[in-house]
C-alpha cells in the first residue's frame, strides 16, 4: 500500500511541475510547443499521486509488490526520458536551420559587398 | 471608394501553392491594382516562389518553414517597415476570393474597427458547411474567445482578415508562431483593438491539404486550448485605436 505522506509529496510536487509551467508560458519564457510534453508528466504524476488505489493497482501489474511507490519513480524516468529525447530532435532540427541560416548570410553579404545592391539602392 | 485607406498591402503567405498562387496573386491585382501583393514562401518545395513574382508579387522566401503564423507575420513586419496603412491577409490556396474584399475593407473605411474577420458565420444562412469536428472545433473555439473578451467572435479560424496601422504594429510585435488565428483574435480584443466581422463565402481548396490533416489535429485543439488559457491570464497593453 502507498504511505499517505508519499502520496501528499507526490501531488504537492508535481502540482507545483504544473504551475511553474504555466507560469512560464505567461511569462513567454516558454512556448507551449514545448510545454505540453511537461504538461502531460505533471498531469500524469498528478493522477497516480492522488490516486492511490490506481498506483497500487498499476505495481502489481507490473509485479511491483514491495513498495508501490516506485512505479511513480518509473514513470516520472520515462517522461523525463520523453522530454529529452524530444528536446534531441528539437536541437537536430534548430542546427540544420542555423546552418541553413548561416549559409543564406554569407551568399547575401558577399552579394552586398560585391556591390551587386548598390544600382537599385540610388535608383530608387 | 479606397482612398481613405492609403497604401494597401495585401500578405498571402503560402506554402507549395504553385499551381494556384498565379491566380491568387492575379485575382488580388485585378480586384484592385493599387493594392501591393506580398507573398510570402515558407519555404515551398516548388515553384510558388517564381510564379508569385513573374504574376507581378514582391515575394519574401524564408529560408526555411517556420509555420502559417511565422510565414504571416513576415508580412506583417513587412507592411510596418514599410509604412502601409491598411493590410489584408489571404491565404495562399485560393480559399479566400479577392473579390469579397471590399466588404473586408468598408469598416476599415469608415474607421468602424482596427481589425476585420471574414467570418463564415456571421449570417446563419451561410453556405458554408465543414465537416463536423470541424464545426464543433470552430464552434468551441469561437464561444471560449467570446467569452474571455466579452465580445461576440464568431470565426476565431478564420484567417481572411484587414487590418489598420494599429493592427500592423500589433500583429508585427505579437503574432502566434503556429495555429495562430484563435489566439491572435484573442490578443487583438485584449490589446483594444476594434473588431468588425463582416460575412464572407470561402471556397473549397483545390489543391494542396489543409494545415490541419488529422494527425495534427489533437495537438492543434490542445494548443490553442493552451495558448487562450494562458494568454487570458496576461496583461497587454492596450493600443490606441487609429484615428484618422
Amino acid at each position: 500500500m502507498t504511505p499517505l505522506r508519499i502520496s501528499i509529496v507526490g501531488v504537492v510536487a508535481s502540482a507545483l511541475l504544473i504551475l511553474i509551467v504555466l507560469e512560464l508560458i505567461r511569462g513567454r519564457r516558454l512556448k507551449e510547443r514545448y510545454a505540453l510534453l511537461w504538461l502531460a508528466t505533471g498531469a500524469v504524476l498528478l493522477v497516480l499521486s492522488a490516486w492511490r488505489d490506481a498506483l497500487n493497482t498499476i505495481a502489481g501489474w507490473l509485479g511491483v509488490t514491495g513498495y508501490p511507490p516506485a512505479v511513480l519513480f518509473a514513470v516520472a524516468t520515462l517522461f523525463t526520458l520523453l522530454v529529452l529525447l524530444h528536446y534531441s530532435t528539437v536541437l537536430s532540427k534548430l542546427t540544420d536551420e542555423n546552418v541553413e541560416l548561416a549559409q543564406r548570410i554569407a551568399l547575401l553579404e558577399e552579394r552586398f559587398t560585391r556591390g551587386e545592391f548598390s544600382d537599385e539602392d540610388t535608383s530608387s | 471608394m479606397l482612398e481613405a485607406l492609403g497604401r494597401i498591402v495585401a500578405i498571402v503567405p503560402a506554402y507549395d501553392e504553385a499551381g494556384v498562387i498565379g491566380r491568387v496573386v492575379d485575382e488580388i491585382r485585378s480586384f484592385d491594382a493599387a493594392i501591393d501583393v506580398v507573398v510570402v514562401d515558407d519555404a515551398s518545395t516548388d515553384e510558388t516562389a517564381s510564379i508569385a513574382q513573374s504574376h507581378g508579387a514582391v515575394v519574401l522566401r524564408l529560408p526555411h518553414n517556420v509555420g502559417i503564423g511565422g510565414a504571416v507575420q513576415t508580412g506583417f513586419k513587412f507592411a510596418l517597415a514599410e509604412g502601409y496603412d491598411t493590410a489584408v491577409r489571404l491565404d495562399g490556396d485560393g480559399q479566400h476570393d479577392a473579390s469579397e474584399l471590399g466588404k473586408l475593407l468598408a469598416p476599415l473605411d469608415r474607421d468602424e474597427a482596427d481589425l476585420v474577420i471574414g467570418s463564415r458565420f456571421v449570417d446563419p444562412g451561410g453556405t458554408y458547411r465543414p465537416p463536423l469536428a470541424r464545426r464543433i472545433g470552430i464552434r468551441v473555439f469561437a464561444r471560449l474567445v467570446s467569452t474571455l473578451t466579452g465580445h461576440r467572435v464568431t470565426d476565431t479560424t478564420s484567417g481572411f482578415l484587414a487590418l489598420d496601422r494599429v493592427g500592423i504594429q500589433l500583429f508585427a510585435a505579437e503574432y502566434p508562431h503556429d495555429y495562430p488565428e484563435v489566439e491572435a483574435t484573442l490578443v487583438a480584443l485584449k490589446s483594444g483593438l476594434r473588431l468588425a466581422q463582416v460575412q464572407v463565402e470561402m471556397r473549397e481548396r483545390e489543391t494542396g491539404s489543409s494545415s490541419i490533416t488529422f494527425v495534427r489535429s489533437l495537438y492543434y485543439v490542445v494548443k490553442v486550448m493552451l495558448a487562450l488559457l494562458v494568454a487570458s491570464l496576461r496583461r497587454y497593453p492596450r493600443l490606441e485605436s487609429a484615428r484618422r
